[in-house]
């Protein structure tokens, strides 16, 4: 970012001063998610930098806490974690086949009323939590689903699809149908067309669609705190649970965990955005 | 011209082969939405409208206490009631006591007024001792508060089926005995503070967030790939990172001992035993909000600066614009359109916050979605926490179909 020699001195400071605000306002928005990667291998038991981490006494630093987290003795974070799994895992497969057909649906130019449609898929994600969360829960304690693995699946479904739903669209726009059309005029079965020659074009808006829908299901709180039960505890939950009650390092231990996932999940929605790009050919 | 139709090659005139097809890629089409639309409508669409239903459904008051309701229509209100009323009210209660289940009308009655609660306990465990006739007085003679006509007229405001008392007490309204609306008395006014609490954090959350989004968003669109990719990682890293992460991070910043503090004291704004709260607070609501929903705004005025051309803004400078009346007239304007979509995203989002209120926001920071999780988990007035969660629902369906009408659904952009 030089400028060129002719730059007067006003606009000089002014570019300056500009830089330095952005470099704030990025450190505003990045420099929390760190201040908690330290302090997980705290060797005390308080969430405070101590004299001894400051000085980078080697003492001051300790694995305990996510010794603790994992082999603690009264510690839900394992049952949290494999019900946090299981629920993302079938919310995934049930939010992205559904998002996904109803996307080439809704991508057709004969579909009638596609505005509405689309308003009313999406919703969900629109609608605030709270709201969706009372409605539903009355909903599954209803139909008998309350506490409930299929109940929290289902709820997690409803939420999820709206993401897979805007991101296959996303990839439909610049999808050119005459390949379709060519398969057709081959011989090709609408089945065997789309396993072969649709689903390849569109799988990067696919899994990224998927990986949203994962995302929103392992931290979804809202409605999981009106639907869980002590058996259906999720990774959330025992987070919120955590922090009503006090800031202890085991938290920091497992938010940082979350924090190592969400990176991975970045960069491999970032490198499917891209591949999805060059397949179609957009270039920027 | 001839008048002979064209015909495709299995005798069918070409338009009714054409329609015939259009029509079966129509419901090609529908079929394929068919099924989530189905699944929401079931699971979601059908039970918000339950909710909706639930906020003025008044009819269990109404089928325990048949007879006193029917007799209590003719009153007017202004004296206290005749001796049919009572008559009514010992036939329905002594069928409740016989059949013990008079626990859901208590609970009923007192969120009308406070103290029916004893008095109907009081009143059921002596009404097998009642003698037959003249059954006001000896109702009076149990309980004091049968002879006053404030308890009677919430008795008489309880018995319609339907009622939108919920929505009344939502704005802090309320029927008196004589079914006129008034105010809450002055201690219970909190519901219109909540709202206006929450309309006011989610309106400067937007702009802050706009404040703080306009600069970097510029930079991310202007800079060159290779330096935005990487920048453009911080704002994305925390809008994939977890809510609850992201929350306890600005619980352990702004805690008394934290981090912000101890800069405040070194920088000697505030003595090391006189830290200022940050956290239980409003400001700890409005900080960590800021930061959670900033991601939501940068993106949609990336994509709408990224379309912009340079070679604009230097047309305008070579007009002999200076660079900011170039700015003010050329690019601000072009960039109304992801102002408008970040900020209505933002407002929705934050008006309809839980999480970060709950846990750093404390008594004075709470929203109105902490009130109907208050109401959802603990009061257990369901029907109160559904009119709240009807009143706000109407509030985010307006703003996005303002949001559909400006900016359009589908071009709602994720990363």
């Amino acid at each position: 970012m030089s400028l060129p020699n002719y730059t007067s001195w006003n606009y000089r400071i002014w570019h300056y001063t500009y830089l330095t605000i952005c470099g704030l306002v990025f450190f505003f928005l990045i420099a929390p998610l760190f201040i908690i990667l330290p302090l997980s291998f705290n060797a005390e038991q308080y969430i405070h930098f101590s004299a001894k981490m400051l000085a980078l006494d080697p003492e001051g630093f300790s694995l305990r806490w996510y010794e603790d987290m994992i082999y603690g003795t009264k510690n839900p974070w394992g049952l949290a974690a494999k019900n946090s799994i299981i629920i993302a895992f079938f919310a995934t497969i049930g939010s992205t086949i559904l998002g996904t057909v109803a996307a080439l649906g809704l991508s057709s130019r004969h579909m009638p009323y596609k505005a509405a449609f689309m308003a009313l898929l999406i919703s969900p994600m629109i609608v605030p939590l709270i709201i969706s969360g009372t409605a539903i829960f009355f909903f599954m304690a209803k139909v008998g689903l309350a506490a409930t693995h299929t109940g929290i699946v289902l709820a997690h479904i409803i939420l999820g699809t709206p993401f897979v739903v805007i991101t296959v669209t996303a990839t439909l726009t610049g999808f050119d149908h005459s390949v379709t059309r060519a398969a057709a005029s081959l011989g090709s079965n609408p089945v065997n067309t789309f396993m072969k020659i649709t689903l390849p074009l569109i799988l990067p808006g696919v899994i990224s669609g998927a990986l949203f829908a994962f995302v929103t299901s392992f931290d979804e709180v809202v409605v999981v705190l009106f639907l869980a039960g002590l058996e259906t505890t999720t990774i959330p939950i025992q987070m919120w649970v955590g922090l009503r009650e006090q800031l202890s390092p085991t938290i920091m231990a497992v938010a940082t965990c979350l924090i190592i996932m969400s990176t991975l999940i970045l960069v491999s929605a970032e490198l499917l955005r891209r591949r999805s790009e060059r397949l179609r050919g957009i270039n920027r | 011209m001839s008048t002979e139709q064209i015909l495709s090659s299995d005798g069918i005139p070409l338009e009714i082969s054409l329609k015939k097809a259009e029509r079966r890629n129509k419901i090609k089409a529908i079929l394929l939405v068919a099924p989530l639309f189905l699944f929401l409508l079931i699971t979601y669409v059908f039970p918000i409208g339950d909710m909706l239903f639930r906020s003025v459904d008044d009819r269990m008051i109404t089928k325990m206490l048949p007879n006193t309701f029917t007799a209590i229509d003719k009153w007017d209100g202004k004296d206290l009631p005749e001796e049919p009323v009572y008559a009514a009210l010992y036939k329905d209660l002594s069928y409740l006591k016989k059949n013990k289940t008079y626990g859901k009308i208590i609970a009923r009655l007192n969120y009308e007024k406070g103290g029916f609660s004893s008095l109907i306990k009081k009143t059921v465990r002596k009404i097998n001792k009642f003698e037959e006739g003249n059954y006001k007085e000896q109702f009076i003679e149990v309980h004091k508060r049968w002879g006053q006509i404030e308890y009677m007229g919430a008795l008489k405001n309880a018995s319609p089926n339907w009622s939108y008392a919920k929505y009344l007490k939502g704005v802090d309204l309320k029927f008196d005995q004589e079914r006129n609306i008034i105010q809450q008395p002055e201690d219970r006014r909190i519901h219109k503070i909540l709202w206006l609490r929450t309309l006011k954090v989610a309106f400067w959350v937007t702009i802050f967030c706009f404040i703080l989004a306009y600069p970097i968003s510029y930079l991310l669109a202007t800079l060159p790939m290779k330096y935005s990719n990487l920048l453009m990682i911080c704002v994305l890293l925390p809008f994939w990172t977890s809510l609850l992460v992201r929350t306890s991070s600005w619980m352990v910043l702004l805690q008394q001992q934290g981090p912000i503090n101890d800069l405040i004291v070194m920088l000697g704004l505030a003595a090391n035993d006189a830290r200022p709260e940050l956290m239980y607070n409003v400001i700890g609501t409005f900080v960590a909000m800021t930061q959670i929903l900033l991601p939501f705004m940068v993106l949609p005025l990336y994509s709408v600066m990224k379309t912009i051309s340079p070679s604009l803004m230097r047309a305008g400078k070579s007009l002999g614009g200076t660079p900011f009346v170039a700015f003010r007239k050329i690019y601000f304007p072009l960039t109304v359109p992801g102002i408008g979509a970040g900020s209505l995203l933002v407002f929705i989002l934050a008006i309809g916050y839980y999480i970060t209120p709950a846990l750093v926001g404390g008594a004075s920071g709470s929203l109105i979605s902490n009130t109907i999780a208050y109401h959802m988990k603990s009061s257990l007035d369901w029907s109160f926490a559904a009119a709240l969660g009807t009143m706000l629902l109407v509030g985010v369906l307006t703003i996005f179909w303002i949001y559909n009408k400006l900016v359009g659904v589908d071009n709602i952009k994720l990363g």
